[in-house]
């Protein structure tokens, strides 16, 4: 079976500005490798958590299956349909099938729009949902959908007089109402309370549950454990590790999912573990080490790391499935 | 033996547009801190957790008005304004904030700015400031040869260390440190976190960490207070308060936690939404969204009494037993 999204060999670079004095002096120009060869895939029904620190290209990465940024190479296929060189107007419709969450429900949502005009703008835009009472049906249907009821205690409402998590079951809300098949989520519950946060994403995971592919951008390491079916760990644009949620956790393989892992604080006080602290910080973009490019951090880092770039493989220590790139790790 | 700091009944009051009233930000925070101790206030947003922090500063907008005591070494800095707390503020008592850019001045370099402050509190001049400043910056991690350069050249993780520098300008005894680590990478949290440790353990300095962040607090913190609708509604040992808590807030704010270690296998957020504090309460502020309330939490507003050795918590399920159902 083939999986509903499927991104290959993924490359996406911005240029960085020369300056005026670069330019005058023809300086070559540089480019940031946000993404440097991601390959992915998300089944429906399947929540991909895609894990890393800032400045990692994960955001990019969903910005390019979105179809947001263009990728310098590789391919993203939707429903086996390759969708990398479609143009806006070929685009539209897979629109409606492609939806994305933002981080943050207070500048994603329109202050002055009331909560029932922010849903129903979507199917304005894209001509869809009928005449205006079917529109408020589907509205309606969004919000039951996202818990937000019943619906009329909402639909009047201004982004100002809810709650940060109504916020972004409301921005969630307007995802849904145009019935999408996969939903990007970047960093869905980070800007919202410690309180509210299993809500939202027990939400996403009842959506995931029926039928929708999720792909959750996160840094966090413990809800992508929690609520993911897969986890693919991201370094200087490449996915280094990747395989079922419970065995990348239990079982990290590459030096630096073991070292990512360490470093989560655990609620238990007593869980006191040793940590593992890599120095410095991520490297940059622009410049990536040659070899294996977190061999400059890592604390196991080998002669060969330095000249030899690893490719992702199922290692002899985990699941199947779980893949590390990583010289050190025997193959499966 | 008297505590290093003692908050004593602290009430913070702002004033909101006219004619709209007071907000209630703090009402009645009691709390102390020894030399040397790590204590964690924890809470969700807008709990009154920075306000407190502010409020022992003397650094909060005029639009505030405060009573209560802050005790530092036995003598109250609210005692006189500004005038009681001038001397003391960064000189025994100093605070780094979240976004350490905004900490800074962007068009200076750091090591001027911590030059500045040297100077500024008299502790030392010329030559002398400028390699105190460089011998900070090393205690924190930066070289010192780093001081040339602006906020600006520097990564979040940097910026939140050069101001960590700034603030121990004056060797204070007391370091508050209000969300450091939210805005940064966990790797880059982690370093953070281990250099406080590591300040508090060399120079023994005291800690006030405010977070959001429970899992944070228990690896860096021996004591916690945790505090909803402006009051502090459970404090203790951080081993208590996760094994043995005696509020429903703690116990479900754990839950709502997520945990690499999966406790109970999963997580569970807590229905509904913290009052709003520019209204009087009445009874228990955290009664409609507890799932033990019963009676009395409708009408009585619990206090913060002593439950356990150290241990406080202010919740009437532990002076008296819910009527059998």
């Amino acid at each position: 079976m083939s999986a509903l999204l499927e991104v290959q060999d993924l490359v996406v670079q911005y240029p960085l500005p020369r300056g005026l004095f670069g330019s005058l002096a023809r300086r070559e120009a540089q480019q940031v490798h946000a993404v440097d060869g991601v390959t992915l895939s998300v089944e429906e029904g399947e929540l991909l958590a895609l894990v890393g620190e800032s400045g990692c290209g994960k955001t990019t990465t969903a910005q390019a299956v979105l179809r947001l940024v263009d990728p310098v190479s590789g391919a993203i296929r939707y429903e086996g349909r390759d969708i990398t060189a479609l143009g806006p107007r070929e685009l539209r419709p897979l629109r409606r099938e492609m939806q994305i969450v933002y981080q943050d429900p207070y500048e994603s949502l329109d202050p002055r729009l009331r909560v029932s005009a922010a849903i129903e703008e979507p199917l304005l835009i894209h001509g869809v949902g009928g005449s205006k009472e079917e529109r408020v049906e589907r509205v309606r249907e969004a919000l039951q959908r996202v818990e937000l009821s019943p619906p009329e205690l909402f639909l009047d409402r201004y982004p100002h007089e809810l709650s940060g998590g109504q916020r972004q079951r409301v921005a969630i809300a307007a995802a849904l109402v145009l019935g999408p098949r996969l939903l990007v989520a970047d960093e869905p519950v980070s800007m919202l309370d410690v309180s509210v946060r299993a809500g939202v994403l027990k939400l996403l995971d009842g959506l995931r549950q029926s039928g929708l592919a999720v792909l959750m951008i996160t840094h966090d390491l413990s809800t992508a454990a929690l609520f993911a079916d897969r986890i693919a760990v991201m370094y200087l644009g490449r996915i280094v590790e990747h395989g079922p949620a419970e065995d990348v956790v239990a079982r990290p393989q590459h030096p630096y999912t073991k070292a990512l892992l360490s470093v989560v604080p655990a609620a238990d006080p007593r869980a006191r573990k040793q940590l593992q602290i890599l120095r410095g910080e991520t490297p940059d973009a622009v410049r990536i080490p040659g070899g294996c490019r977190f061999h400059p951090r890592c604390p196991v880092a080998i002669a060969d790391c330095s000249s030899h770039d690893p490719e992702l493989r199922e290692t002899a220590g985990a699941a199947p499935g779980h893949e590390a790139a990583c010289i050190l790790l025997a193959p499966r | 033996m008297t505590p290093l700091l003692r908050i004593e009944d602290l009430h913070v009051w702002f004033e909101l547009d006219e004619g709209a009233g007071e907000l209630h930000a703090v009402q009645g925070v009691s709390v102390e801190l020894g030399a040397g101790e790590r204590l964690g206030l924890v809470g969700e947003s807008g709990c009154g957790k920075t306000t407190t922090a502010l409020a022992v500063l003397g650094l909060l907008p005029p639009t505030a008005s405060v009573s209560g005591k802050v005790l530092l070494d036995g003598k109250d800095l609210l005692a006189d304004g500004e005038e009681s707390v001038l001397p003391h503020r960064w000189v025994d008592i100093a605070i780094v904030f979240q976004g350490a850019m905004n900490a800074l001045n962007p068009v200076r370099t750091i090591g001027s700015q911590i030059v500045e402050a040297l100077e500024l509190h008299g502790r030392s001049t010329g030559a002398a400031a400028r390699a105190q400043s460089a011998q900070l910056l090393e205690s924190v991690g930066i070289p010192g040869s780093r001081g040339e350069r602006y906020p600006h050249e520097l990564s979040g993780g940097m910026r939140q260390r050069a101001a960590i520098a700034m603030a121990l300008s004056c060797n204070p005894k007391v370091l508050i440190a209000d969300e450091p680590t939210t805005a940064l990478d966990v790797m880059v949290q982690a370093q953070i976190l281990e250099l406080l440790d590591s300040l508090c353990r060399d120079f023994g300095l005291a800690l006030i960490l405010v977070t959001h962040d429970l899992p944070v607090v228990a690896q860096l913190c021996s004591r916690a207070a945790v505090m909803y609708a402006g009051e502090i509604v459970e404090s203790g040992p951080v081993d208590d308060l996760y094994h043995a808590p005696r509020h429903p807030y703690t116990r479900l704010l754990f839950a709502a936690t997520p945990d690499l270690t999966g406790r109970n296998g999963g997580i569970a957020s807590i229905p509904g939404a913290p009052p709003r504090l520019d209204r009087p309460l009445t009874g228990c502020p955290f009664r409609p969204r507890c799932d033990s309330a019963f009676e009395p939490c409708a009408t009585e507003r619990p206090l913060l009494t002593e439950v356990a050795p150290a241990q406080a918590a202010a919740c009437h399920l532990n002076d008296r037993a819910p009527a059998p159902a």
